[in-house]
C-alpha cells in the first residue's frame, strides 16, 4: 500500500464516530492518546457530545523501550482533571499497532485511579499485535509491510489525513 | 569530541554538574519535561515507573535535609530505589576517601550519584572517575555550584512570567559564598534574561562579578527598581563569624526585604528564596508569606525539575 491507495482519514473517522455512538452516554469519558489520539478524541467529543471534560495521555513516562532509547524527545503534560475513579473510559488512539502504546496508556490510567471500564477505540488497526490487546471500535483494519511507519497528520484546518513514512528515515 | 564533562560525545547529558556551559537547549528539555512531572505529582499515585530497578546513592558528605530529601523524594517517584548516605557521619570519619567510598557503592552497581560536598569541584572530581554508565548530579558543592536548584528556580520564574527575554531580575544577599548565585547567574543569561542585577554589601560581593554580565548595586533602593523577579539568597550564620558584616540587625536594616522594600520593585513582581530562611535577617516574615512569595511554589516545583534531570540523565 503506498500513500495514495491509504483510505480518507475524514471518512474512518466518521464511520468510527457511528460505531461508538449507540455505547456513548453522558457518563462516558473520552481520553486521547497523544498525538494523533487527542486529535481524534477532540473531534470525536464535540460530535458524539460528550459532557465530561475529555482527557489527554502522554504515555512516555509508562513506556516499555525508555531503558533503549530514553526519554521521548518532546513530553506533553497528561491532562486528566476528572476522576478516573468508577468511570467509563474509551481510549482513542489513531493507529493500533505492537499494543505497547496501550498497554502503557491503561497503566497511566489506573494510576489515576480504578476505572469502571476502558474501552478502546481506534482509527486504523494495522495488526501485528506484540502483546495480547483489542480494539472495541476500529475505523478500518489494514496490512501494511513491516518498515513502515502510519502516522496521522492534521493539517492547519483541522483536516485528518493518513501518511505513510520509512521507518528508517522517520524514527 | 567536546571539552564539556557534562555532555557525552552526542552532547546529551551525561551528568548535570553545574550550569556554566549547558546550552539553552538542554535548560529547556529539562524545564519542559519537568512540566509533565507536575502533574504527576498532584495525582493519587505519584509514580511513575520510568526509573524502576534503577540504584540512586544520594551522597551527602555535607549536611542538607531539604535538599537531600527532595531528590529522595523525587527518585521515589520514578520507582527508582534510593539509598541516602550520610558520609559525614559514616566512612568519612572512619578515614575512607571519597574516591573510595564511591568504588564501594560502583560495586554495588549504583546507576546514580547525587553529591552534596563542602568542597568545589568534589561531584567533578566523582564524575571523571565513575564508570560511564553511572551518572552524577551535583547537589550543591563549596561556593561552586548547585545546578537543580538553580534550575528549579528557572521553572518558577517561567510559571510565573512565561517569557525569560523581557525581564529584570535580581539576586540579593551573599553573592560571595553562594554556589546558588553562580548558577542563578548562568542559567538566567543562557536562557536570555536581558538584566541580571546583584544586590550586596560590598563585603560580600566577589572578585570581577561583573564578568559574568551583571550589574552591581550596593543599595537596595536602586537595585531593586522595576525588578519582576527578586531572588533572595540564604545568609549563612556561620559567615558572620568571618566579620564581614556587622550585625543581623543592621544587615536586615539595610538589605532585609521588607514590604516597603519589594514595593520598589514591579507590583507584579515575584519573590523566591532556595531555604531553609531566616526569617528576620535576609526576609521579612509578612514577605515571605506575603501573596508575591513564590517560595513554597519552589520547593514543589523542584521535586518535578530533579525528576526531570534524573529521568533524561537515566535515558542519555
Amino acid at each position: 500500500m503506498d500513500n495514495m491507495n491509504l483510505p480518507d482519514a475524514e471518512q474512518l473517522l466518521a464511520d468510527l464516530t457511528e460505531k461508538m455512538r449507540p455505547d456513548v452516554t453522558k457518563n462516558t469519558v473520552l481520553v486521547g492518546i497523544y498525538t494523533g489520539g487527542v486529535w481524534l478524541a477532540e473531534r470525536l467529543h464535540q460530535t458524539l457530545e460528550c459532557t465530561l471534560p475529555l482527557g489527554a495521555l502522554d504515555i512516555s513516562f509508562y513506556r516499555d523501550d525508555f531503558s533503549q532509547i530514553g526519554l521521548h524527545p518532546q513530553v506533553k503534560p497528561s491532562n486528566i482533571t476528572f476522576e478516573v475513579e468508577g468511570r467509563h473510559i474509551i481510549l482513542i488512539d489513531d493507529v493500533l499497532y505492537t499494543g505497547r502504546t496501550i498497554r502503557a496508556a491503561i497503566n497511566e490510567l489506573f494510576d489515576y485511579g480504578r476505572p469502571a471500564s476502558i474501552r478502546l477505540a481506534v482509527l486504523v488497526d494495522r495488526g501485528e499485535r506484540e502483546i495480547p490487546i483489542a480494539a472495541n471500535y476500529v475505523g478500518v483494519k489494514i496490512v501494511l509491510l513491516e518498515d513502515k511507519m502510519l502516522a496521522l497528520e492534521q493539517s492547519n484546518n483541522g483536516k485528518l489525513s493518513l501518511s505513510l513514512y520509512d521507518k528508517k528515515s522517520s524514527g | 569530541m567536546n571539552n564539556n564533562p557534562q555532555l557525552n560525545k552526542s552532547g546529551e547529558l551525561q551528568h548535570l554538574l553545574t550550569t556554566e556551559g549547558l546550552p539553552a537547549s538542554i535548560l529547556l528539555k529539562i524545564l519542559d519535561t519537568a512540566e509533565s512531572f507536575v502533574g504527576v505529582t498532584e495525582r493519587d499515585i505519584k509514580k511513575v515507573p520510568l526509573l524502576r530497578g534503577k540504584s540512586i546513592f544520594n551522597l551527602f558528605f555535607e549536611p542538607s535535609t531539604r535538599t537531600r530529601t527532595t531528590f529522595e523524594i523525587a527518585a521515589k517517584r520514578l520507582s527508582a530505589d534510593v539509598v541516602n548516605l550520610n558520609i559525614a557521619a559514616s566512612s568519612q570519619a572512619k578515614g575512607e576517601s571519597m574516591l573510595d567510598t564511591v568504588n564501594n557503592l560502583s560495586a554495588m552497581h549504583a546507576d546514580m550519584f547525587v553529591v552534596r560536598h563542602s568542597q568545589s569541584g568534589a561531584a567533578h572530581l566523582i564524575a571523571r572517575h565513575v564508570r560511564p554508565e553511572i551518572h552524577v548530579i551535583n547537589a550543591g558543592d563549596g561556593r561552586h555550584a548547585h545546578p537543580t536548584q538553580a534550575l528549579l528556580d528557572m521553572f518558577t520564574i517561567r510559571r510565573y512570567k512565561y517569557d525569560f527575554h523581557n525581564l529584570r531580575v535580581a539576586i540579593v544577599g551573599d553573592i560571595m559564598h553562594s554556589r546558588v548565585a553562580r548558577s542563578q547567574i548562568h542559567a538566567l543569561t543562557t536562557l536570555g534574561v536581558p538584566e541580571i542585577r546583584v544586590i550586596t554589601p560590598k563585603t560580600l560581593l566577589p572578585a570581577k562579578v561583573e564578568r559574568l554580565g551583571v550589574h552591581v548595586y550596593h543599595d537596595m533602593k536602586q537595585g531593586l527598581k522595576d525588578v519582576d523577579v527578586l531572588l533572595m539568597l540564604r545568609l549563612q550564620n556561620e559567615r558572620m563569624l568571618g566579620a564581614r558584616l556587622p550585625s543581623p540587625e543592621e544587615y536586615f536594616k539595610n538589605y532585609g526585604l521588607t514590604q516597603e522594600k519589594l514595593d520598589l520593585a514591579k507590583h507584579d513582581a515575584i519573590v523566591m528564596h532556595p531555604g531553609p530562611m531566616n526569617r528576620g535577617i535576609e526576609i521579612d516574615s509578612a514577605v515571605a508569606d506575603g501573596k508575591q512569595s513564590v517560595i513554597l511554589p519552589q520547593v514543589t516545583f523542584g521535586i518535578a525539575v530533579r525528576m526531570a534531570v534524573m529521568t533524561i540523565l537515566a535515558g542519555n
